[in-house]
This record gives structure tokens, C-alpha cells and sequence, in this order.
């Protein structure tokens, strides 16, 4: 039983707010973003800061799910769950999730994600009308990396992402954005 | 023409396209699974409206919230409005709300379409 508590310890030392492993379905991701609403609303988190963390987690969770449906299809039934986590600190939130994906994937994320670092506030925003005006690749589901530009718009930070490859078929995917708790004075 | 509407959930806006009021506002939080399934009999709901519309048509957005994949979907709401003679757009957004002043600023940049910002 000892594993409960180096579990817990764990979370206390990130201060990991909430975790979630397992399926990912849009009804979890409601059930996930109430939690994390609540949380925030029950120590008086700052409006904006909260709309912020809101929206990173939406695009990050509706991530997962679309990519599941992926895993779901090449029935790799022993890899399809992911997780999904949220870091309280003084001067951040750290909204982090991590996900199987098919190994043609790795280069078209890499290259997307690189690129949208590569860009500032204002190439961000070129960006995201230069997608969504021409409809490059975009799905019902979204698609096109429109939500990763958007996460790196409202982050404000470097969007940080690595690859772990389990075997010839897919690879882990974990992906961590920073949201700061600072409020910019205006 | 009949009424639209759509009672508003946890992840998808309240809709009011009503032709002989003159009403016509989505509001609230779009984050539906699929986005092209719920905006889908509002896009074919303004195809039918766009033959016999009112003479103005202030069409309300609302929104609290709106994740990207339903930001392609107002897209397209907009770019019906374009074809529309005397439609304009009301952008509502929360005076604190910056974000969202700004992703209606950047919706006005990308259609042809008259938008008026207020806050709520």
C-alpha cells in the first residue's frame, strides 16, 4: 500500500492540483473542467487568469480525445489511455498532458509546435487568422494545430513538448503549457 | 420562417434566430464535440434566411467562451452574414474580458461584415 502514499507525496511536491489518467471523452473533459473551475473559484482566482487556464485546458483535453479516436481506430487497446494534470504554484498554473499517438504524427507536431515557438505575439496572431481564414486541414474536431496556437496565444509562454517513442506503431506525447498568476497591470 | 433555437449546456450556446422578431443572438459557451454538428442547422437556417431577410439584421454574439475548433464555425456564421444585405454584428464581451474584445476584433478583420463592440 505504500505506493498511495509516494503517490500523494508526489503530487504534493509538483503541487499538482488535479490528475487524471484513464479514457478521455468529452464528457470527462466537462466533468475535469468543472473540477478545475471550482477549484479556482474557491480561492478567488483572478478572472482572467482563470478564463486563461480554462481555455488552455479546453483545447489540451479535446486534444487527447480527438488523438484517442486515432488509437482507437489502429485498436492498440493496451495504449489508449493519456493524462492529464494541472500544477498550482505561487506564480503559475502548469497545465500538462501526455498521450499516446500514432508514429506519423511526431513529425507534423514537432514541426507545427517548433514553428509556432518560433513565432511572437503578434506572428501568433497572423498565424492563427492565416489557418483559420484558409482552412488548412481543418477538421469538426478542429484540426490544423489552431488549438496549440491558441494555447500559446493565451499562455503568453513557450509551449514545451517531447516524444517518447513506445513502439513501432506510437509514441507518448506530452505537452506543458505555463499560465502565470502574475496580473499585468495595464 | 420558423424559430431556432437551442436551450444553452455546459458546452454549447443558447441560439434565438427568430425571423419575424427580428432576433438573433448565440450566447453563453461553444465547446461541443463537434462543432460542425451543432452549428450545421444554423448555417442552413441562415441559407434559407438570406432569400427573404428583414431589412437589418443585428445578429448577437454573446459568447462567454469559445474554443477554437467552434471559432472556425462562427467563421462561417460570418461569412453568411457577408451575403446578407443590412447585417451587422453585435460583439458582446465581459468589460474585463480582453481576450475576447480582441478575438471579435480579429473576426471583424476577416470578414466584410459591420461590427459593433459592447460590453456586458
Amino acid at each position: 500500500m505504500k505506493y498511495i502514499y509516494e503517490l500523494h507525496k508526489t503530487m504534493v511536491a509538483r503541487n499538482l492540483i488535479l490528475v487524471y489518467e484513464g479514457e478521455f471523452t468529452q464528457e470527462i473533459t466537462k466533468s475535469v473542467l468543472a473540477m478545475a473551475e471550482r477549484n479556482m473559484d474557491a480561492i478567488g482566482e483572478d478572472s482572467s487568469i482563470k478564463r486563461k487556464v480554462f481555455n488552455v485546458m479546453v483545447e489540451c483535453l479535446q486534444n487527447i480525445v480527438k488523438h484517442a479516436d486515432e488509437i482507437e481506430e489502429i485498436d492498440l487497446t493496451d495504449h489508449n489511455a493519456a493524462i492529464f494534470m494541472i500544477g498550482k504554484q505561487e506564480d503559475k498554473y502548469v497545465i500538462t498532458s501526455g498521450n499516446p499517438i500514432t508514429n506519423d504524427k511526431v513529425k507534423i507536431l514537432q514541426d507545427k509546435l517548433a514553428h509556432i515557438n518560433s513565432l511572437d505575439k503578434e506572428g501568433l496572431k497572423e498565424h492563427y487568422k492565416d489557418v483559420i481564414k484558409n482552412n488548412k486541414g481543418l477538421s469538426a474536431k478542429g484540426g490544423a494545430g489552431l488549438g496549440f496556437i491558441d494555447m500559446a496565444r493565451k499562455s503568453g509562454q513557450k509551449l514545451q513538448f517531447d516524444f517518447e517513442p513506445i513502439n513501432e506503431e506510437i509514441s507518448f506525447f506530452s505537452l506543458k503549457t505555463v499560465i502565470r498568476r502574475v496580473v499585468t497591470a495595464d | 420562417m420558423e424559430i431556432l433555437t437551442r436551450d444553452g449546456g455546459e458546452d454549447t450556446p443558447k441560439v434565438i434566430l427568430d425571423h419575424n422578431n427580428g432576433f438573433f443572438e448565440i450566447s453563453g459557451r461553444s465547446l461541443p464535440e463537434d462543432s460542425a454538428d451543432f452549428y450545421g442547422p444554423i448555417l442552413e437556417w441562415l441559407d434559407k434566411y438570406k432569400d427573404s431577410p428583414r431589412p437589418e439584421t443585428e445578429f448577437n454574439f454573446k459568447l462567454e467562451y469559445f474554443n477554437t475548433a467552434s471559432s472556425k464555425l462562427i467563421l462561417d456564421i460570418l461569412s453568411k452574414l457577408e451575403s446578407i444585405d443590412g447585417a451587422k454584428v453585435v460583439w458582446y464581451y465581459h468589460e474585463d474580458d480582453e481576450d475576447m474584445q480582441e478575438a471579435g476584433q480579429e473576426f471583424a478583420d476577416l470578414v466584410d461584415v459591420s461590427f459593433d463592440f459592447k460590453t456586458y
